[in-house]
């Protein structure tokens, strides 16, 4: 037994594989399909989940009501509608707003001396041995009316003798954009350097022998190269944006509702899971539909250029 | 056109150690490249030949002295503004782009029209043999394809000089030799200058008109292949190109021609050695023979400059066999030609034997101790 199984190498594999697969099988394939199931379901009064078949879930979601002012037999309220629309407009934004910002300094840090590398490197990881609660807290405390910001800006005022109004700041959609922006940031900065850092230095200087100036040498060559970081960083960054709560609960409170956010208070407060699971899954699709036509355009970012 | 290519005028490259010292890369070099010349920089790693030839590339920047390409004082010009192109060790191609692409590019980036793009590329892909290639990635050729691509792109900008560092180094021997004839046919076909940096002796004396000799930041001879091999300025040389017997000894009597020379080794003097200047009766010097250049036989004989000596060992290589011969305390080294096929690899000389060495003066070098 033992014998052959030394002798078979695809057996070993399958063997180590075993415990992984088991447990995202578990965990994964059939919570996955539980909430499929759930969400073709119905809630009863006191928020079990009757098992049938309807689509009632989704066409909700679609902005079609059952009960209806007026007695009409449906209704059209786009709310969900706009919900996962904000939610998709919130992911894009978070993703270029991350790229503009990470990018040049994924690019400082790549073209640093080696030793100072390590420094920065770990200056940009630091933010993430806090809590992601605690974190999103501390932008609260800054972005309130009477927050750091705000004082900040008081005393600046104050100094130029102009007449000064604590802005608004908190619980906008701006403060959730900034909240997610500095979350996601170093999940765009480490890929976009690790491809930086792959590129030999001698293509920059083969750039310049042939007679490219330091603009057309980062267009024509290291932009190109780095791509596939910028890949990586958009997949992680888009995917978690798209289905965060905890950032736009605590700095957008009821103003800046998010999918994740309407998931959360169909299981948690509305005490509905089938609907909740049927915008988990509409969540899921939309997710996947925007992933597949990128990756599609941009590559998995699995074409790291070594030289 | 300048009288020079390329000239080095007293150039110094001083770099900073993580340690914190000061380090000569390139310690005060003077160097004249002729136009049309095959020039080659030769040295082990650490002699200052890539740091030269990155400061004609205007990669670095001297720390003192001036560079002229064409006449021109080169100063802080940076790399894109030089006529000079460079085939880098590693290629260094581009690999998000294609094969046509990369030679392209440069053509590009001085704004060529789409059709002369097209041509050139063309012409340069014909040149080194890759026509139908055009649409590969780098990744898909081979070690001697890609090297060619770089070349290409290199000279589609049709430069004045092409700088090549260790160009072929990542290739494997018959390859290499391959392209070094056919690096050289295309540098004499084309007329442009090429300044070669390799730490490869034969490479260096296949393809070059001359070479600079380097060593720990320094230029130890320039000349052509033959000078250098036959003339070497200093034992360093000697060394480094080929292989040499080296003996300590003095000078006794000399001449305006000749010298004799007392060798401690040998216990015996060696007579009518050739002298060049600046050499002083009484002086320590080194005398240099290459193996090659002894006369061996099992006769004893009592020439001038014939010594009496024993074989310790033997090799047999193919073309030579190499004979190990102590003569008093020295050793020398002594390559024989194996001009009769025989199946014995010891059949001319068997270790113990008794042989005696003859050292042809004009043969033998005086080399100033340094």
């Amino acid at each position: 037994m033992l014998q052959r199984l030394r002798e078979n190498k695809s057996a070993q594999g399958t063997l180590l594989a075993l415990p992984t697969m088991l447990w995202l099988f578990v965990l994964l394939i059939v919570p996955l399909v539980l909430t499929l199931v759930i969400s073709f379901g119905r809630r009863s009064p006191d928020g079990d989940v009757i098992f049938t078949f309807t689509l009632d879930n989704y066409i909700r979601l679609m902005g079609y009501h059952t009960d209806c002012p007026g007695g009409q037999s449906r209704c059209f309220d786009p709310i969900y509608f706009h919900i996962l629309w904000r939610s998709l407009a919130l992911a894009f934004n978070t993703t270029v707003l991350v790229i503009v910002l990470g990018y040049p300094l994924a690019y400082f840090i790549a073209r640093s001396h080696p030793r100072k590398r390590n420094l920065y490197l770990f200056m940009v990881l630091i933010p993430l041995w806090t809590n992601f609660v605690i974190r999103v807290y501390a932008w609260m405390m800054l972005l309130r009316k009477e927050g750091g910001i705000n004082i900040a800006l008081g005393w600046l005022a104050n100094l130029l003798g102009i007449p000064f109004e604590p802005f608004e700041m908190l619980y906008t959609p701006g403060a959730v954009l900034v909240g997610m922006v500095y979350e996601f940031l170093p999940f765009m900065i480490l890929p976009i350097f690790t491809s930086l850092e792959k590129i030999d230095n001698s293509l920059f200087e083969a750039a310049a022998d042939l007679g490219a100036n330091a603009v057309k040498t980062f267009l024509r060559v290291t932009l190109p190269l780095s791509m596939p970081g910028v890949v990586a960083g958009t997949i992680l960054v888009f995917i978690p944006v798209m289905g965060t709560f905890i950032v736009s609960d605590i700095l957008g409170g009821r103003q800046v509702i998010l999918v994740g956010n309407l998931i959360q208070r169909q299981y948690l407060d509305a005490r509905d899971p089938t609907f909740g699971a049927a915008a988990s899954l509409i969540l899921m699709v939309m997710t996947l539909i925007v992933t597949y036509f990128y990756t599609r355009r941009f590559g998995f970012g699995e074409e790291i250029v070594a030289v | 056109m300048a009288e020079f290519a390329v000239e080095m005028k007293d150039v110094l490259k001083q770099f900073v150690t993580p340690e914190g010292d000061v380090l000569a890369a390139v310690n005060h070099v003077s160097m004249q490249i002729r136009n049309g010349e095959f020039f080659s920089m030769l040295g082990s790693s650490g002699c200052g030949k890539t740091t030269s030839l990155r400061m004609i590339a205007g990669f670095e920047w001297p720390t003192q002295g001036e560079i002229y390409i064409e006449g021109r004082a080169m100063g802080h010009t940076p790399p894109f503004q030089r006529k000079v192109n460079t085939v880098f060790q590693n290629y260094a191609l581009f690999q998000h782009m294609t094969v046509f692409e990369n030679v392209a590019f440069g053509l590009e980036m001085e704004g060529a029209s789409k059709d002369e793009i097209k041509k050139r590329v063309a012409r340069a892909l014909e040149m080194v043999q890759l026509t139908g290639m055009e649409r590969r990635r780098p990744r898909q050729l081979s070690g001697g394809q890609q090297q060619r691509v770089a070349v290409a792109r290199a000279l589609v900008k049709v430069p004045e000089v092409l700088l090549l560092d260790e160009p072929l180094g990542a290739l494997d021997l018959k390859l290499r030799k391959e392209m070094q004839l056919e690096l050289k046919a295309l540098q004499q076909q084309l007329g442009i200058t090429f300044i070669y940096v390799t730490h490869d002796q034969e490479e260096a004396l296949t393809m070059s008109d001359r070479i600079a000799v380097m060593s720990k930041g320094v230029v130890q001879q320039i000349g052509t292949p033959v000078e250098i091999y036959e003339r070497p300025a200093n034992r360093f040389v000697a060394d480094f190109i080929g292989e040499s017997n080296f003996f300590d000894g003095t000078i006794k009597t000399l001449t305006r021609t000749e010298a004799r020379v007392y060798v401690p080794e040998l216990n015996a003097e060696v007579t009518g050695l050739p002298v060049s200047d600046g050499l002083a009766n009484g002086e320590e010097i080194v005398v240099s023979i290459r193996p090659e250049k002894i006369h061996i036989t099992e006769k004893d004989t009592l020439n001038t400059n014939c010594f009496q000596g024993r074989v310790i060992n033997t090799v047999y290589i193919g073309t030579d066999t190499h004979v190990y011969v102590e003569v008093g305390t020295a050793k020398l080294k002594v390559f024989e030609q194996n001009r009769i096929s025989r199946l014995d690899p010891g059949a001319f000389y068997t270790v113990g034997q008794e042989v005696s060495l003859l050292l042809p003066p004009e043969n033998t070098l005086v080399l100033k101790k340094k």
